[in-house]
């Protein structure tokens, strides 16, 4: 009876020791990332020292809000980003579908298609969509056109990627049922992959609408057409009322679009 | 005479169904509809904004001339402002999580509506709707006016976008949490401190490292262009080298982004993984 246990000292852990490893790796490399960051990042404290002054400064510019601006110059404006928000993710609808089928393992048996995809949907990921419509306003001239171009080229990447991976979390069994009985690739898409994916893909494409409009609002800074460029002109002539009042359109919209896209991921999809 | 008897004899006009006809218009043909309404949407918006296929084959030939001058990239010329400025654009990224993730863990809590009273969630729901609605590049100007020039006006503002991010993907992940644990931990006659520790945290410490990750990679994106508004950052090079027309440089800018959020995003993947 006593030899029970006797010999090994056992002791209960919560974790493995290479995950535990792996986590005080992370800790560590993150407080060493915090303290090189802090030291070396240029912070002027003189700048810094005047900041409360500087605010309550720039509220009181802004007060009282110019709500006429609205009228005479920022609405039109607001109306074009919508515009170009919702253009860019149609343009999207069409560009994504294709890549992120291409780029779903269990469809697409070719790993270098796969690959190809994959790197596209990357890179248009990884360049920020001010920086796609810097390109696009070289390839456009300035206007709404770069400013959809390139709206679309950000929201490819990541419509594409979601859209893979639902494609690969589909249920296998509808597909092989399909296969089994010898339907043709098209069928098996449209009745075995696309009803499984349908309200993801949707859904996917409503939250990028939402994503969209809040970035197609600075897209303006940069020329891409817009309330940015409207917010950019007052901004620089330091039309502070006028900025408080595009401000605060910007966020009754912004704010107006995401109500509007959970509603109809409730009701709709 | 009633309502209904007087419906029954036709002295009130029956009201016209628009919901069921509505309702029966998109059962059967609904996909129809909405795509019809798509591609008038589509002319529509597009004669608005003046685009003409004209002008984009016009852009499309500007496209294949810009494409030739962006190659070879550059990485020589301004080898020393790319290597400091991406370097700033790291650490503001760095910082900025830090400093945003530790103001979302309080404001997460402090937003569910399980744990709270109303009186302290919708103002912090407010707060946290704010932070999220406006793009960095806003916030960077507002900032910029602020405080200054420099990486301390992008750290604050990828703090803010960090804060609406996490902050709400935080309140609902509270919200979902189990309050068996959290009564068992009540019934022990713990103190409130203690419920949140031992009831509440352990059930969403996975999710917050998940949107914390996730949220350092968006600020990594995101550092890359708040230097188009002067608050540091390779944003600033790179702004500057379009307005020179330096294409090439633009081009090894743009390289090295692509290459620093891919390595982010492996490691974020990694750390995500490790935490599970």
């Amino acid at each position: 009876m006593s030899q029970v246990g006797t010999g090994i000292a056992r002791e209960w852990r919560r974790f493995a020791p290479r995950e535990r490893m792996g986590r005080s790796a992370v800790y560590i490399a993150t407080v060493l990332a915090v303290v090189l960051s802090i030291r070396s990042i240029q912070i002027i404290p003189e700048f810094l020292r005047d900041t409360p002054e500087q605010i309550a400064d720039l509220l009181v510019r802004m007060w009282p809000v110019d709500w006429r601006f609205l009228v005479s110059a920022a609405v039109g404006a607001m109306i074009e980003t919508i515009h170009i928000a919702t253009l860019g993710t149609l343009a999207t609808l069409v560009l994504a579908f294709p890549l992120g089928v291409m780029a779903a393992r269990n469809i697409v048996a070719n790993p270098a298609a796969r690959l190809g995809a994959k790197l596209l949907l990357v890179a248009s990921r990884s360049v920020n969509s001010l920086v796609w419509a810097l390109f696009f306003v070289a390839v456009f001239g300035p206007g709404a056109l770069a400013g959809t171009v390139a709206i679309t080229f950000r929201s490819i990447g990541f419509v594409g990627k979601l859209l893979g991976e639902a494609l690969e979390e589909a249920a296998p069994g509808p597909i092989e049922a399909m296969v089994a009985v010898g339907a043709p690739w098209p069928s098996v898409f449209l009745k075995g992959y696309w009803p499984q994916v349908k309200p993801a893909f949707f859904s996917i494409l409503l939250l990028r609408w939402d994503i969209n409009v809040r970035e197609s609002s600075v897209l303006g800074l940069v020329g891409a057409g817009g309330i940015g460029l409207v917010l950019d002109s007052a901004i620089n002539v330091f039309q502070w009322r006028a900025v408080a009042a595009v401000l605060v359109m910007i966020l009754v919209v912004v704010l107006l679009a995401e109500v509007a896209v959970t509603w109809l991921r409730k009701r709709v999809i | 005479m009633d309502a209904l008897t007087r419906r029954a004899l036709g002295t009130v006009p029956r009201p016209a169904d628009w919901g069921a006809r509505l309702r029966w218009l998109a059962d059967r043909h609904g996909g129809r509809v909405a795509v019809i309404l798509v591609v008038a949407y589509t002319l529509y918006a597009s004669s608005v904004l003046g685009f003409t296929p004209a002008r984009f084959w016009v852009g499309l030939t500007h496209g294949g001339v810009f494409l030739g001058r962006l190659f070879p990239p550059d990485f020589a010329t301004r080898w020393s402002d790319i290597q400091f400025d991406m370097l700033e654009s790291v650490e503001i990224a760095v910082l900025a999580s830090v400093v945003g993730i530790a103001a979302s863990l309080p404001m997460g809590l402090l937003g569910a509506r399980n744990l709270m009273p109303a009186w302290i969630t919708w103002p912090v729901r407010g707060v946290i709707s704010v932070c999220r609605s406006f793009h960095p590049v806003i916030v960077g100007i507002v900032f910029v006016k602020a405080i200054g020039f420099g990486p301390l006006a992008g750290v604050l503002t990828l703090a803010v976008a960090s804060v609406g991010f996490i902050g709400k993907l935080f309140t609902e992940a509270v919200e979902e949490i189990s309050l068996k644990q959290v009564e068992a931990v009540r019934a022990t006659g713990a103190s409130f401190p203690n419920v949140l520790i031992f009831g509440v945290l352990p059930q969403v410490t996975a999710r917050f490292v998940g949107f914390s990750t996730y949220q350092l990679d968006s600020n990594l994106r995101n550092s890359t262009i708040l230097g188009i508004v002067g608050a540091g950052g390779i944003g600033g090079t790179l702004f500057a080298a379009f307005q020179r027309f330096d294409y090439n440089i633009v081009c090894a800018i743009v390289v090295i982004i692509v290459a620093l959020i891919m390595v982010g995003e492996i490691v974020s993947e990694q750390v995500r993984k490790l935490f599970q």
